[in-house]
């Protein structure tokens, strides 16, 4: 193992000599590190001191942990551009052939280039939050709790890594620096809704939710680097020379795998549809598993609160009435319960699911499924609560139209779920690129060819005929 | 050594190489001809198993770059195109990590870096950063690294490309003195007189595909025909009733210079003489016309185009 360890130890350090003999990467870490907690604390000063005119009794202390967030996360940004031209650079300057041409292998390149992004930046970032955390003890502000400062510090890491792997997937992916930097929006973007996030778990959210969010950034973090490795190929490397969007290559590669071979809807549905069916029997498997499981963590959070959370209402009816006063809720009464609007509603559902999971490995996306999933299990356990026996509600308000309903979410998880799987795995002899539109057609598959017929017979079912379900044995 | 066959590369739906099939033995030197964008690089990415092959196969050192692509990485020194030359560190750092990158020891690395640092002449700027240096210096450190770990097979891009007489004339030298090492060598270069001084076999490419291959001399006589031989006259004369030996073609340059085209010069010259002699032609110098590979080169180039080369 120490052994394989050794090349990338070999890259690090080259690396790492690379970047301490370049001030352009070195100058703005020293001023990140030095000035910025000391302007950090005026600027801080500057807003509390503005807010208070106004009548305000804000203290500076509030601001401590989000400062110390963001003064750990500006020398995080330098590791951006680094890691941008790590190996794109390398090749418009003709030095990563030579070591290429090396009998390294592949994910020992890519890991000793990643160690050395994310370690010379974190240092800085972790210096920086040093320097402030002295200064906040001097100036006797309350430092804030060691826990805390230790979830800030694993975030600060996790954004490190997040950002240089991610950075690094573009630079391996790129054909020019300039490409790369124009992509580099793919990361900034999702990181700073990513920072607005925590900061706003940091202002209003509790310890617990801040580990939540660590675990799901580092989850991430991980699969962008399990991805990167995944597909760092050296022949990608130096197989690309052009540099424009291919649309009609993309579409092409996209009908082709969605067709299928396909000539008629038949056709399409016997081959292409049965063929990614097949491909996710496994997806599948596994998110009935987690359906089940999100379910019963829904029932259970539900069952755990519900006595201390409705302790004053005594029944369904008493329940409703208070819900209706929540401002939230006014105007929900007058919402038209249709079949579009069912079918609408879930259809949203499951392109959302996508969509964050596109643009998250799947994490986001199975999140909302999970989420899905809970809902479902804390309204059962919220009608239990109130004498409502959770199976005779299941089977009559859930199932008539679940049984068209759930296949769909589930089926849609799966595909979501696949895709994530195929894009952090090897794909020998094909660029992310193909693995991905491949992904994203047999998504379509199911989407046109699965989900929307059963979500269109389960809206029309949850209309129609729940409701009488409903009426007629719970007499509700 | 190294060998393939059918070696092609398609990059989506363009052939960069087509049936490319070599043989090159310990000790030989195959000096790979074309045009820039002719399929040169694509094959060397190949044969160092940067690139997979869409058909064919290849074996550099006994290994198949499909399946053995690190250890045919790690028995194979290439030359770059691009120096590929890292700019902030000094020559000796340079060549210390790769000594590492190829699992050298720390003796063996400094024991190679000075003797390669001594050879080319560079050890006076060894401290020096490689941002600093010339054209010619950097070119020689690049070689000087793919010698590093003293590999049995060499691929060398354009090796003397923008060096000085002296540089180049040195490079040479050690590029001949690796042949008598048995080392297997390919050689892609523009400079022909360079192909010729030092290959033993050449193998001209052109959009992909090897059009020809062989000796030097299997190479010229099979595009440039056979040998030329001229006579040099003293005085204006005229070939009336000379009986050319059976294999030999003369046509007349000017009045005082004849050439003949001779298919078996050992058994055609000296009758071809002696029927010149017998003729009473005024010879004062009789010898063979020089062939040169970048004549054989032109030619193949324009006919491949279509074209005609005029010699």
């Amino acid at each position: 193992m120490l052994a394989n360890l050794k090349p990338v130890w070999i890259v690090a350090q080259r690396e790492l000599r690379d970047q301490l003999r370049d001030w352009r990467v070195l100058f703005p870490l020293a001023v990140l590190t030095t000035a910025f907690p000391f302007l950090m604390m005026v600027m801080a000063r500057g807003v509390i001191d503005f807010i208070n005119q106004y009548g305000a009794d804000l203290v500076i202390d509030a601001l401590v942990p989000f400062s110390v967030l963001l003064i750990g996360f500006f020398p995080n940004t330098i590791s951006l551009v680094v890691a941008l031209e790590t190996f794109v650079g390398e090749k418009e300057r003709g030095t990563i052939e030579p070591l290429l041409s090396s009998p390294m292998k592949d994910w020992q390149i890519y890991l000793g280039k990643l160690v050395v992004g994310v370690l010379t930046p974190l240092i800085a970032s972790f210096l920086a939050i040093a320097v402030y955390l002295i200064l906040v003890s001097r100036l006797d502000l309350n430092m804030p709790s060691a826990g805390l400062v230790a979830q800030l510090i694993i975030l600060t890491t996790g954004h490190a890594i997040l950002m240089v792997s991610g950075a690094i997937v573009i630079s391996v992916q790129s054909t020019s620096v300039k490409a790369a930097n124009l992509l580099a929006s793919f990361i900034i973007i999702p990181v700073a809704f990513l920072v607005q996030g925590e900061s706003v778990l940091l202002f209003w959210g509790n310890g617990r939710t801040l580990w939540v969010a660590l675990v799901g950034v580092m989850v991430l973090a991980s699969l962008f680097v399990r991805m990167g490795i995944a597909h760092f190929q050296r022949e990608y490397l130096l197989g690309r020379e052009i540099d424009t969007l291919n649309i009609r290559w993309m579409w092409v590669t996209f009908w082709r795998r969605f067709l299928d071979g396909a000539h008629s809807i038949g056709e399409w549905y016997r081959v292409a549809v049965t063929a990614t069916l097949r491909r996710l029997a496994l997806p599948t498997l596994i998110m009935v598993l987690v359906f089940l499981a999100g379910g019963w963590l829904g029932y259970d959070q539900v069952t755990l609160n519900a006595p201390n959370a409705l302790k004053d209402v005594s029944s369904l009816a008493e329940l409703r009435e208070s819900v209706a006063t929540i401002p939230a809720a006014n105007g929900l009464g007058e919402v038209q319960i249709s079949a579009p609007f069912i079918f609408m509603n879930n259809i949203r559902a499951t392109a959302l699911m996508f969509l964050f999971g596109m643009l998250t490995f799947g994490v986001l996306g199975i999140l909302v499924y999970l989420l899905n999933a809970g809902l479902i299990g804390g309204v059962l356990s919220l009608f239990a609560y109130f004498g409502v026996s959770p199976w005779l509600l299941f089977s009559t308000g859930i199932l008539p139209h679940g049984l068209f309903e759930l296949p769909a979410l589930i089926l849609s998880g799966a595909a979501v779920l696949r895709m994530a799987v195929a894009l952090v795995t090897p794909q020998t002899g094909r660029s992310m690129g193909e693995v991905f539109i491949d992904q994203v057609a047999d998504w379509a598959k199911v989407f046109l060819g699965v989900v929307i017929p059963l979500l269109l017979v389960a809206s029309l079912i949850e209309t129609y005929v729940t409701p009488v379900i409903l009426k007629g044995v719970l007499h509700w | 050594m190294i060998e393939t066959n059918d070696l092609s590369k398609q990059f989506h739906d363009f052939w960069a190489v087509e049936g490319v099939t070599i043989n090159v033995q310990s000790g030989q030197i195959l000096a790979f001809l074309g045009q820039n964008g002719a399929g040169k690089t694509t094959t060397i990415r190949m044969l160092t198993s940067l690139l997979e092959p869409t058909r064919g196969w290849a074996r550099v050192a006994g290994y198949d770059v499909l399946t053995h692509g690190n250890e045919v990485r790690a028995s194979v020194g290439v030359l770059t195109e691009q120096h590929g030359l890292y700019v902030r560190m000094n020559a000796l750092e340079y060549l210390d990590f790769f000594g590492q990158v190829y699992s050298l020891s720390p003796q063996a690395r400094k024991a190679r870096s000075e003797y390669l640092l001594d050879y080319f002449g560079l050890s006076y700027a060894a401290k020096r950063r490689i941002g600093e240096y010339s054209k010619g210096m950097r070119q020689k450190l690049a070689l000087a690294r793919a010698l590093i770990h003293e590999p049995p097979v060499l691929l060398l891009d354009e090796p003397t490309s923008a060096m000085d007489p002296e540089s180049a004339r040195l490079v040479r030298d050690e590029i001949a003195r690796l042949k008598s090492s048995q080392r297997s060598i390919v050689i892609c270069t523009h400079n022909l007189a360079e192909a010729e001084a030092l290959a033993d076999t050449v193998a001209i490419i052109y959009r992909g595909r090897i059009l020809m291959q062989g000796s030097l001399d299997e190479l010229k006589d099979n595009i440039l025909g056979s040998a030329e031989y001229e006579a040099q006259l003293a005085e204006a004369w005229t070939p009336n009733g000379l009986t050319l030996p059976e294999g030999v073609t003369m046509r007349q340059l000017d009045g005082t210079r004849l050439r003949f085209q001779v298919e078996q010069p050992r058994e055609a010259n000296p009758q071809l003489v002696n029927a010149l002699s017998a003729g009473h032609a005024p010879v004062v110098a009789f010898q063979e016309v020089p062939r040169t590979l970048e004549q054989a080169y032109l030619k193949a180039m324009a006919e491949a185009q279509g074209g005609t080369y005029v010699g």
